[in-house]
């Protein structure tokens, strides 16, 4: 396990000082540490297990708990693609298809230049617009594959 | 003069491009030196009119819809501040028939208040609830709801009094509110539409909760997939603060009740109580083996109400207006009213509140006008991934709790999700057991193990491996998961496989490679 950088340490350990007092803070201080830097880093386990005085393996059987906690660093866009039944009855499993051929990577990955990250989600709360797609947080329903490839177009273009 | 224009600030209709309708409303009214005021209003739930904007005339709320961004000049031309005729003109909002014929309780203020507004809120009928209730012995309030008939709209349709009546009984000391809004069921977004288009509601009836059984502290665990309903909850919950709604003296009243909301990080198995609790407390949601009630110890080992959000949401209607008057809609044991929720293959899909005892074909047919794709439905999954698959021969059952129970179906948080006939349904079987081994919590056998297998089972099956021997054991393998599992998910992730094999029998053949 890489130690993490000093300035990352530091975001850490100020995450779980402006935290620890509160009831239950250790989900709150993982959704601020990948808040803050992308994703929750190997290195910042001992420290948090270390700040809210709980063990290592706690800490870790947190993070890998929940799926929405990314263990590396992600790319510069992150595109979820919904899954579940709904969106699956209007062709979200062909948008898959499509939008892996579209960025080169499989779910789960991340494309060779960092810019795009591909992720399953099991619904978006968008169901009356089937098939539903979040890139870096914004909704988009109704997404056809050419709809998919514009939006992506955007997110190229943004920074 | 300025004219009052409103388009919806719902993820949903978001998603189909209200902010850039919204964007080009501004900057065409500026070019044209008309004075709006723009409302981002929730959603009225008929997604096929989304982007719906409404402008305020003398003729009342008139509409128009589905709006995009290029539409807009056009609008104006056709002078639509003035409730100007336009090819997109639906009329008054309030007579479309869709809605029209809807009785909205928990949603009747949902795409017609501005969400972010105390003075709106109170203006159509809020907070009347909380002024009743602190007028009441905590006992009285309990006993309302209980007499309402109100069950948990989450899924498992507890009597919600009961509840309330276990915690209110507890000794005093620290007591919790603590709402669901863990809403993952593929096919529902009535808590998301809630949440974003009147999340007062839901913070007058945790108030309510706190008040009639002793809590003074408020948590909503609300699933990280909704950030646009994180931060509607965050500026009503300031709102209110700044209101006096919440604090140390809610309403004057000398009383004390604060509210938080924590984020989720996307675990299914989260929407189950005590897998949420756990989670709250910063841990696995791994659920917990009951007894213990939560009701007796459950958020950091305290007396605790758990609610979903449409349950708390309608505390303030049943409170506002007696109980009698709710227990006055439904049928049998199913009192009030059921936001429904129309998604999948639907050509009208969206939100319908109605009292149960409707038949799911007039909601698939009347409401939803078919499928989305024109061909003839085949299957309706009703109460998310964790429910079963409906025939068309079943289409005439009511929806009711009982009723659907009758078939071997369950109507859980209200969601339809709809196919047409080019479903396979081995497929969604396959996927049901799929979905069960990538949430399952994994602290009990039947379900970790079980839903693995299961994959495993259908696979051999669509290969051709001894299919009726892999059929019969795939039939015990649901049964032991039914029987065996601790909670929920491992107990009914088999339902929607065996009503796939009891009703589409004929998918689960050999597939030809």
């Amino acid at each position: 396990m890489d130690p993490l950088p000093p300035a990352e340490s530091a975001v850490v350990r100020r995450i779980v000082a402006d935290l620890k007092g509160r009831p239950g803070p250790l989900l709150e201080v993982l959704h601020a540490i990948q808040a803050a830097l992308g994703f929750v880093p190997e290195g910042a386990v001992p420290l948090v297990a270390e700040g809210l005085n709980l063990s290592r393996a706690e800490v870790h059987g947190v993070v890998s708990f929940y799926h929405y906690f990314r263990h590396t660093r992600p790319g510069a866009h992150l595109v979820s693609l919904c899954q579940a039944e709904s969106c699956q009855s209007m062709g979200a499993q062909a948008l898959a298809a499509h939008a892996r051929r579209r960025l080169g990577i499989d779910f789960h990955q991340t494309t060779a230049d960092g810019r795009f990250s591909l992720e399953p989600v099991y619904c978006l709360g968008n169901c009356a617009c089937s098939p539903a797609v979040m890139i870096d947080g914004r909704l988009h329903g109704r997404v056809t594959p050419e709809r998919f490839d514009a939006l992506v177009a955007d997110g190229a273009a943004a920074p | 003069m300025t004219t009052t224009v409103y388009v919806p600030g719902d993820a949903g209709a978001l998603s189909v491009g209200a902010g850039e309708v919204a964007k080009a409303l501004t900057a065409e009214a500026a070019r044209r030196r008309a004075p709006i005021k723009l409302v981002r209003n929730g959603s009225r739930g008929a997604y096929w009119l989304e982007p719906l904007v409404e402008v305020a005339t003398a003729r009342g709320r008139l509409a128009y819809g589905p709006v995009t961004a290029a539409d807009v000049a056009a609008l104006f031309d056709a002078d639509f501040l003035n409730g100007g005729s336009h090819a997109l003109s639906l009329g008054a909002a309030d007579s479309i028939p869709w809605l029209k014929g809807q009785q909205r309780l928990t949603f009747e203020r949902v795409g017609i208040v501005d969400p972010a507004s105390v003075a709106d809120y109170v203006k159509h009928g809020g907070y009347q609830g909380l002024t009743k209730a602190l007028a009441m012995a905590p006992a009285a309030i309990v006993q309302a709801i209980t007499s309402s008939g109100l069950r948990g709209r989450g899924g498992a349709a507890f009597p919600t009094g009961i509840k309330w009546k276990t915690v209110l009984d507890q000794p005093a000391g620290q007591k919790y509110i603590t709402c669901n809004a863990d809403e993952g069921d593929s096919g529902t977004f009535s808590d998301r539409m809630l949440m974003e288009g009147d999340p007062f509601s839901l913070i007058e009836g945790m108030t309510i909760a706190g008040i009639a059984v002793g809590a003074t502290q408020g948590y909503i665990y609300l699933r990280a997939e909704y950030p646009h309903s994180l931060r509607a909850l965050r500026t009503a919950i300031a709102a209110a603060h700044q209101a006096g709604y919440l604090g140390g003296d809610v309403a004057g009243a000398g009383k004390r009740f604060e509210l938080e909301v924590r984020l989720g990080a996307g675990a299914y198995i989260c929407g189950e109580e005590t897998s949420m609790l756990e989670s709250l407390e910063g841990r696995r949601g791994e659920v917990r083996v009951r007894p213990p009630l939560p009701a007796i110890k459950g958020l950091f080992g305290q007396p605790t109400v758990v609610n979903n959000v449409v349950t708390l949401a309608t505390v303030p209607w049943v409170l506002a207006h007696g109980a009698e008057a709710y227990a006055g809609f439904g049928v049998g044991k199913s009192r009030g009213t059921l936001p429904i929720q129309l998604a999948g293959n639907i050509r009208r899909g969206g939100l319908v509140e109605r009292a149960f005892g409707l038949s799911l074909r007039e909601l698939l047919y009347d409401y939803g006008g078919g499928s989305a794709t024109g061909k003839p439905i085949r299957a309706v999954q009703v109460g998310g991934p964790l429910g079963a698959y409906v025939p068309s021969s079943q289409f005439d059952t009511l929806v009711d709790y009982e009723a659907l129970a009758g078939i071997g179906a369950m109507l859980g948080h209200g969601g339809l999700v709809v196919f047409d006939d080019g479903v396979d349904m081995a497929r969604m079987a396959r996927y049901a057991m799929e979905f069960c081994a990538i949430e399952s919590c994994g602290k009990c056998t039947p379900c970790r193990i079980g839903s693995t297998r299961g994959v495993e089972v259908i696979d051999r099956i669509l290969e051709g491996v001894d299919g009726e021997r892999n059929i019969r054991l795939l039939e015990e393998l649901c049964e032991t998961m039914v029987q065996g599992s601790l909670c929920g998910l491992g107990g009914m992730a088999p339902f929607p496989v065996q009503s796939a094999l009891r009703h589409f029998r004929e998918d689960f053949r050999a597939r030809v490679k």
